[in-house]
């Protein structure tokens, strides 16, 4: 494994439909992480479903990288079509470096607005010479060898990634990362060019390379979830594609259903019947499964649903991320309703918060609604191994044969033991209308509130330990945010002089007002930040907590994500 | 509700009724199909705990209080989703999935579609009345377009009704049955086929509303069995019933086909097996 001189180095490969700037970005990440570094790769799509440019966007450094940079290093563009797209995704400096193919035609007019230097380099030419090479193995190789990554490791990569396909792939593949890791242009730059200053090098340590939604998949199995149903969504879906073999080899499975309302019934369905279930989709789905979502806080039934928020409202831009479904996750039910609602903050966070939901879930007998959003999700991060503790939480609360058992029995915890169908003379009908302690359908008064307060008792009863929030630092001026905004934050925080307090919420509901209190103790100054254009974070807070210190909101929609600068800037101007 | 028998005795349809009393008007057909279901339940000496029975809403959807066995009161129109999750999570259990014409036809329509295309080992039994009960009198999915003492629908739906038994056949249901509730023995005969049957049976109960469709009452002067036994063969099935005026009873379609059921296979391992795959 070679050291990494490369400090921190945010890298853009753009191309167009099925040039395979993405599959470069992807091998880059993984040679990144061979070679002992940390990183993020974000995947950015046009609307296209083929035949639509794509960018990888990567960014890697020596320590733990959980966010984009505000700009880019290094632009390699396997071509230029529609390459104007990416111009707000990619925010480049006058001392950006471009690599580009002399063949693939003008530059866009935001490289040629600020002088940029340009490596030409004929990537398309120098593919077409080796069989079976292509454009985006050349590009690796140019890349790796501008960050001095280990050649050999390279080739024992590309050969696990493209064994599969064949040898001639593989060796196409070998030969064409070869001719972009030796291609005389960039050695010749590369070395007239002073490197970015040799860093430590990466920490010790397992390190692993992790999507949200793999993550997000990882925690809900840790979690006991053995069954799925699920109707395709993005950018759900590759939660649910990664699901559904890994149950099947645990002995659950995974029902693709019809639509959202049979996906979110088919897992009220199999929770009802013993066994720990979870959806994933996204702010749409979440809509359409609303109803029932009220009929499982009704039955009592645990249920966990992933919401990857998506740029809303109504199709809104699927592809992209915001943080714009905390509204009807905290609201969108109707009648009262209490449930859970969980934000995962990072890559490794995603395996503690889902298995943190399902755990919760199955002691409360809950709706857990579980945030993470699109960045999240569909990045990939090298991170440190997920390393936490949950604190420990009972199992599903399960009844034995009873002949006078009463399904929502009132209990000091508001937990009642739940009968798994198959256990003898504990039937009885779990039901959407309100009932006695029985089961049976009631609508008078004295039930209706008995239940309403068992309902939301065990919730705000309950205690979540130190987990509901991730609070670091002790300044006198906090940041208060959610989900993912949380590592641009983080990262905000470090660049500032002063010592600034990140609280980033986990558990969102029930509220922990009392909590939040004790974490801004001596606070002078809070800045909200959040991706909505709405200000529903903000308006959270202010529904549920006192705050007492002056307030900021940074709030901005998406799909340009909020920047670790972004955040400086407006506290730095906060005087 | 209590138990008074064991799980191991020999059970009388009785046993399977539950102690509270339906909500249902005097006259209502759907008294007989509950009896019909716990003749069938007790002809199958199926153990009460092994039973489930999931319902929607509506008036015929209360159905699932009214037994002794596991039973899921969902949502409008969702019956058969949450029953395939149950039983995709239990394949050991019975799932019997009840509800009206509304819930299951109208609301439900999507599912009703894809739970007989998906052929799942259900039991569907649609309560037919041509008509909302719940809700006071409004057309169903079922209703002769001409049929105009609603008052959302003064005129008539001037829509033309669909046929359920159609319905299904062209989604892939492999087993498809008529009964009567003014026939319950034969009902409860059907509905013990129904459940034997290893996939999606859909069993259409013509049970009259003698609230909102007193005309109903009427139906058994027309309903007679079918004269035909069931065929296996789809197309003759399809002209079958195109051919019925809707009142003929019986079983008329049943085919073995590969009945659907994810996952289940014996576990190999547990989730920590998976860290490896990110370890880099």
């Amino acid at each position: 494994m070679s050291k990494t001189d490369l400090c921190d180095m945010s890298i853009a490969v753009t191309g167009s439909g099925g040039a395979g700037s993405i599959t470069a970005g992807e091998l880059l990440l993984s040679l990144a992480g061979k070679n002992g570094c940390f990183g993020i790769m974000r995947r950015s799509f046009g609307p296209q479903i083929r035949g639509g440019e794509a960018a990888a966007l990567i960014r890697l450094g020596p320590r733990p990288i959980e966010c984009m940079n505000d700009s880019f290093d290094l632009w390699l563009a396997l071509d230029w079509q529609n390459a104007d797209r990416f111009a707000d995704e990619i925010p480049l400096r006058p001392d950006s470096l471009i690599i580009a193919d002399p063949d693939a035609g003008a530059t866009p007019a935001v490289v040629r607005e600020l002088g940029l230097e340009v490596i030409e380099v004929p990537m398309k030419a120098l593919a077409k010479d080796i069989p079976m090479g292509r454009p985006n193995m050349v590009a690796l190789g140019l890349l790796a060898h501008w960050l001095d990554f280990c050649a050999d490791e390279a080739g024992r990569l590309i050969e696990h990634t493209f064994g599969r396909k064949g040898e001639d792939i593989v060796g196409g593949s070998r030969a064409a990362f070869r001719a972009g890791f030796t291609e005389p242009n960039i050695v010749e730059a590369r070395a007239s060019r002073k490197g970015p200053e040799r860093c430590d090098p990466g920490m010790a340590g397992e390190r692993w390379d992790l999507s949200g939604n793999e993550g997000c998949g990882l925690g809900a199995l840790r979690g006991g979830v053995r069954f799925a149903a699920a109707y395709p969504i993005t950018p759900a879906s590759d939660l649910l594609e990664w699901l559904s073999p890994r149950l099947d080899r645990l002995g659950g499975g995974l029902l693709q259903a019809e639509d959202e309302l049979a996906s979110i019934n088919m897992i009220i369905g199999a929770s009802f019947g013993g066994v720990p279930s979870l959806t994933a989709t996204s702010g749409p789905g979440l809509a359409l499964m609303a109803e029932s979502l009220g009929l499982a806080v009704a039955a009592e039934v645990p249920i966990v649903v992933v919401n990857v928020q998506r740029g809303g409202p109504s199709t809104g831009i699927p592809t992209k991320s915001e943080q714009v479904d905390l509204d009807i996750a905290l609201h969108g039910l109707h009648g009262d309703a209490p449930h859970l609602v969980l934000a995962a903050l990072d890559h490794a966070d995603c395996v503690l918060t889902a298995e943190w939901a399902v755990r919760l879930a199955e002691a409360l007998q809950a709706v857990a609604i579980l945030l993470t959003d699109q960045n999240l999700a569909q990045s990939r991060a090298l991170i440190p191994a997920p390393d936490y503790r949950l604190p420990g939480i009972p199992p599903r609360r399960q009844a034995g044969p009873d002949e006078d058992y009463q399904r929502y029995a009132l209990t000091a915890d508001g937990v009642s033991p739940m009968a798994i169908p198959g256990t003898p003379c504990s039937t009885y009908v779990a039901d959407g209308l309100e009932h006695t302690e029985t089961g049976k359908p009631s609508t008078a008064a004295a039930d209706h509130a008995a239940q309403l307060d068992k309902r939301a008792g065990k919730l705000e009863n309950f205690d979540y330990g130190d987990l509901w929030a991730d609070v670091r630092g002790s300044g006198r001026t906090a940041i208060l945010t959610w989900g993912s905004t949380a590592s641009a934050v983080r990262e905000a925080a470090s660049r500032l002089e002063e010592d600034v307090r990140v609280v980033a919420l986990r558990l969102l509901m029930p509220a922990s007002p009392e909590r939040l209190s004790a974490a801004l103790e001596g606070v002078e100054r809070v800045l909200v930040v959040e991706q909505s254009h709405g200000r529903q974070f903000h308006r959270y807070l202010r529904a549920y907590y006192d705050i007492d210190a002056d307030v900021r909101v940074l709030a901005r929609p998406g799909p340009l994500l909020i920047t670790p600068g972004e955040i400086v800037r407006h506290l730095e101007e906060w005087r | 509700m209590t138990m008074a028998a064991t799980a191991s005795a020999a059970l009388r349809p009785k046993d399977y009724k539950s102690d509270l009393k339906p909500v249902w008007c005097p006259g209502c057909g759907d008294f007989a199909v509950l009896a019909a279901i716990t003749k069938a339940l007790a002809f199958l000496e199926l153990p009460r705990e092994d039973v489930a029975l999931i319902t929607g809403i509506g008036c015929s959807s209360r159905i699932a209080a009214y037994t002794s066995v596991y039973g899921f009161h969902g949502v409008h129109g969702r019956a058969l989703a949450l029953a395939s999750g149950l039983k995709a999570a239990r394949k050991d259990l019975t799932v019997l999935v009840a509800g009206g014409d509304g819930d299951g036809l109208s609301i439900g329509g999507n599912h009703f579609i894809h739970a007989c295309r998906r052929n799942m080992d259900l039991t569907y039994i649609v309560m037919d009345n041509e008509v909302y009960g719940m809700t006071k009198g409004q057309a169903s999915p079922t209703t002769h377009p001409e049929w105009d003492r609603s008052k959302l629908t003064p005129r008539g739906t001037g829509i033309r009704p669909f046929n359920p038994a159609q319905m299904a056949l062209t989604a892939g249901a492999t087993f498809i049955a008529r009964g009567f509730t003014g026939d319950p023995n034969g009902l409860a005969k059907t509905l013990v086929e129904a459940i034997e049957h290893p996939g999606f049976s859909f069993v259409q109960a013509l049970s009259p509303c003698k609230t909102f469709r007193p005309e109903q009452m009427e139906w058994k002067k027309h309903v007679r069995g079918f004269d035909t036994e069931a065929t296996d063969d789809a197309a003759l099935a399809a002209e079958r019933i195109r051919a019925d005026d809707g009142m003929s009873t019986g079983v008329i379609y049943r085919r073995a086909f590969p009945v659907y059921q994810p996952g289940g296979a014996e576990p190999v391992g547990n989730a920590a097996q998976f860290d490896r795959e990110f370890v880099i």
